[in-house]
């Protein structure tokens, strides 16, 4: 780089109001000594920026339509094209599978790479900073990448007295249900990578065998408070389960199926014209089953409030303490796979899916509202982290078994009844 | 762990935890060596000793002056309280009267100290119990304290602004314009804080109930400060045996009664807002027109002298507790012997009988309470 390319820093100036050296235009972070905030340029470009991502983005997202409903002329394109060209059709349906499960593939890493930037960048604002500003051209949106490249090049430390076959396996058997987990979880209407009946076990299923992998790091590592961490996730995570299990009963009741796209697209349409006909929006049972499952959707992602199994003032880092390089990647970026299937889940299950949310809204595709529903739910996962303190590990404990279990078991009790009201 | 046999005596369903020296929450290097079953603490010993550098021993071999800028390294958090009590003590020996502006200033840098050190406490404890973010409020406010000290004196850590029979500089101008535009934005800040994390369920279930300590049991240990008021006892030096200007000042100590650590956070929350009616007393009175343009250090005290043989002891209400230089001379340029009671020490001790029976997250939530600083428990 030659120097003219550099663009040189301005000289900081003694601000005298402030008493302070600071770059000129620099902003002085306590909030309310700006007499308003629309008052500063820069606020008012933020917003600027901000409403115009929106509308781009809903723009680009008009332009580009319902991506589902073609999926299958295309596959019927391509059958075509092998008959005429003596090709079996077996093998279509392998690539078609194949390329499916590329972008299955994707979606967690995607993901991982814009909700970790993401955080960063709302715990920077929370906490009054401004969180990774260089790297990429804009507000550091390439951090996360140049991050994994770190954690690429890093070297993959072993502890002499860890066990080093259980080690090695621990985080390919924490992300490996992480990734496929995704397989019957729809991201817009006809957006499912295997449409299976009986798609919600499926996901309480294969995302419970993490907890799985989460123990065998927390025993293989050779470190007590490695153990600590893993025997705490092995009881937070399994009794999580239940409540989470239960919240959705009430849902699966009222759909009829447990199919997840058929539950989202079961809340198609409006009460009076107005009010969509999505499970939240159901007296009492839906704002109960929704409450429970996003509590215990949070313990299940191990975030604060319930972070106890990794709690760094506790046990340093728990149960991924002695994880370093693409080891430790892994986990992380397991655990935002996690926080992403639950958003998934909860804007399937609760926020009616691809429906919009007013009936003249309905010009955007249905994978749009998906996706915007799911970063909103997002949103509280990461504003959660930022804003609660940890709860200790037997109050835990106790909110799950005393509390959260008997509401949701009353609460499909409750469902029953509303059920019987309404036919 | 997986390789190795347990170590002899310690029973297979116990395990042994070095917590510290090296850990996120010991707050320096402190270590606790834990025997726990699962998650529950059975003995829990604190071991000090690591940042020793023999404090006591070096005055010996140092003139007063010098022995000043060993008092900034004790409690770091709070160095004008440190500078604050070995001057009153070296005063007392060589019989040196401050004057009166001296006196408001030395008031008010150290109530400002008190804030800037309960806000590091503020911060330290939320991160403790898994809260991240009011530990950037609280060092975002601190900075502000830390820049008004650096225009006062130069330094932001250590200050070494007192003098025998004084301070070094008096206010610069506009000083006290900021400090006052200071104390306007942190007042509701301590609101924002009670929001925040104070009347946090998660937080309160965290720390009401949890080390409790009974007001018998906090006077037989020798505790001081906030832990001792938060426990019921109504002792505070600065009203109990007044120095410098504080019998003049409108002020009250701040005493709860529970002593969980719950009391001893909100002791310490609401001690800030306190400190900050003294500050604003100090600015007023330094304001004043019988102060300006005062004296700002005692005449005729010379940079190396010699007291006379005695002893003498001084103690402050510093803001971890009750902080007594005791100073002893044999006619000599250094003193004889300079012992110092620092308050960390002293609480930190009663860690060994808290311990036993709570959960390893308590461990964190009470040594957390306790505000410990290493450099004052090892000198």
């Amino acid at each position: 780089m030659t120097e003219e390319t550099i663009k040189p820093l301005s000289e900081p100036v003694y601000n005298h109001a402030h008493g302070r050296l600071l770059l000129p235009g620099t902003r002085y972070w306590p909030t309310d000594m700006w007499k308003s905030p629309w008052s500063l340029p820069t606020y008012r470009r933020g917003a600027a920026v901000l409403a115009g991502l929106i509308t781009g983005g809903a723009a680009a997202a008009w332009f580009v339509g319902e991506i589902g409903p073609r999926l299958a002329p295309l596959y019927a394109a391509a059958e075509a094209f092998a008959l005429s060209h003596d090709i079996p059709a077996f093998w279509i349906s392998v690539v078609w599978t194949f390329i499916k499960g590329a972008i299955l593939l994707l979606a967690p890493l995607v993901n991982a790479l814009f909700a970790v930037w993401w955080e960063r960048k709302i715990s920077a604002h929370i906490q009054s900073r401004l969180g990774p500003m260089y790297v990429g051209w804009w507000h550091g949106a390439l951090q996360t990448l140049a991050d994994g490249i770190k954690l690429f090049l890093k070297e993959d430390i072993i502890p002499d007295c860890a066990d080093k076959l259980v080690h090695t396996l621990a985080p390919i058997v924490v992300v490996i249900p992480a990734i496929i987990v995704f397989a019957p979880v729809p991201f817009g209407s006809g957006l499912v990578f295997a449409d299976i009946d009986i798609g919600t076990v499926y996901v309480f299923a294969v995302g419970g065998v993490s907890v799985m992998g989460i123990i065998m790091a927390g025993w293989s590592s050779g470190n007590k408070f490695s153990l600590l961490g893993g025997l705490r996730s092995a009881a937070q995570l399994v009794s999580y389960e239940l409540p989470r299990t239960f919240a959705v009963l009430p849902v699966i009741m009222l759909a009829g199926t447990l199919n997840i796209a058929e539950i989202a697209s079961s809340q198609a349409g409006y009460w009076g014209g107005f009010v969509p006909r999505w499970f939240i929006f159901y007296p009492v049972v839906g704002q109960v089953a929704f409450i429970v499952f996003l509590i215990a959707s949070v313990a299940e992602t191990n975030r604060v409030p319930f972070d106890i199994p990794e709690a760094e003032s506790e046990l340093v880092a728990g149960f991924n303490t002695e994880y370093s390089g693409m080891k430790f990647a892994l986990f992380f970026l397991s655990e935002f796979a996690y926080v992403l299937l639950s958003c998934l889940l909860m804007a399937s299950f609760f926020f009616g899916g691809g429906a919009a949310p007013l009936p003249f809204l309905d010009f955007l595709p249905s994978w749009a509202w998906f996706l915007s529903k799911t970063l909103l739910l997002m949103f509280c996962f990461l504003w959660f982290r930022w804003t609660f303190p940890r709860f200790r590990v037997d109050r835990l404990m106790d909110f799950n078994w005393k509390f959260l279990l008997p509401v949701s078991l009353l609460n499909i009790a409750a469902g029953g009844l509303l059920i019987w009201l309404i036919s | 762990m997986t390789n190795h046999a347990p170590p002899a005596g310690l029973r297979s369903d116990q395990m042994f935890i070095n917590f510290g020296p090296q850990h996120p929450s010991t707050h320096g290097v402190l270590r606790i060596a834990l025997t726990v079953e699962g998650e529950v603490v059975v003995k829990g010993d604190p071991d000090i000793g690591y940042l020793h550098r023999g404090m006591e021993k070096l005055f010996e071999a140092r003139t007063y002056s010098q022995g000043l800028m060993l008092t900034d390294r004790f409690d770091y958090i709070s160095a004008m309280h440190n500078n604050l009590g070995y001057c009153l003590a070296v005063e007392r020996l060589a019989g040196i009267q401050a004057p009166l502006r001296a006196q408001y200033l030395r008031v008010l840098v150290a109530e400002l100290n008190r804030i800037a050190s309960h806000l590091v406490f503020f911060g330290t404890f939320a991160v403790d119990m898994g809260a991240f973010t009011p530990f950037l409020y609280a060092f975002r406010e601190r900075e502000m304290i830390m820049d008004l000290f650096e225009e006062l004196c130069g330094g932001r850590l250590l200050y070494t602004y007192m003098r025998f029979g004084g301070v070094s500089a008096d206010l610069p101008a506009g000083w006290a314009g900021k400090c006052t535009e200071f104390l306007n934005f942190f007042e509701p800040r301590l609101k924002e804080y009670d929001t925040l994390l104070s009347g946090n369920p998660i937080f309160k279930s965290r720390t009401e109930g949890v080390g409790v300590i009974s007001a018998e049991r906090a006077v037989s240990w020798g505790l001081s400060g906030p832990i001792l008021r938060a426990s019921g006892v109504n002792y505070d030096v600065r009203k109990n045996d007044p120095y410098c200007v504080y019998d003049k000042l409108d002020f009250k100590a701040v005493v709860l009664q529970n002593g969980s650590c719950w009391d001893r956070y909100y002791c310490r929350m609401l001690e800030m807002g306190e400190s900050l009616k003294i500050s604003r007393q100090c600015l007023a009175a330094l304001a004043s027109a019988e102060l300006t343009p005062g004296e700002i250090v005692a005449k005729g005290v010379p940079k190396m002298f010699k007291a006379a043989p005695g002893q003498a002891y001084a103690h402050v209400e510093a803001s971890r507790g009750d902080l007594g230089f005791y100073a002893v001379s044999d006619g000599g340029m250094n003193p004889f012997r300079m012992h110092v009671r620092g308050p960390s020490f002293i609480n930190v001790a009663i860690l060994q009988e808290m311990l036993g029976g709570c959960k390893i997250a308590d461990v964190v939530a009470i040594l957390g309470s306790l505000d410990i600083v290493l450099g004052e428990v090892d000198r």
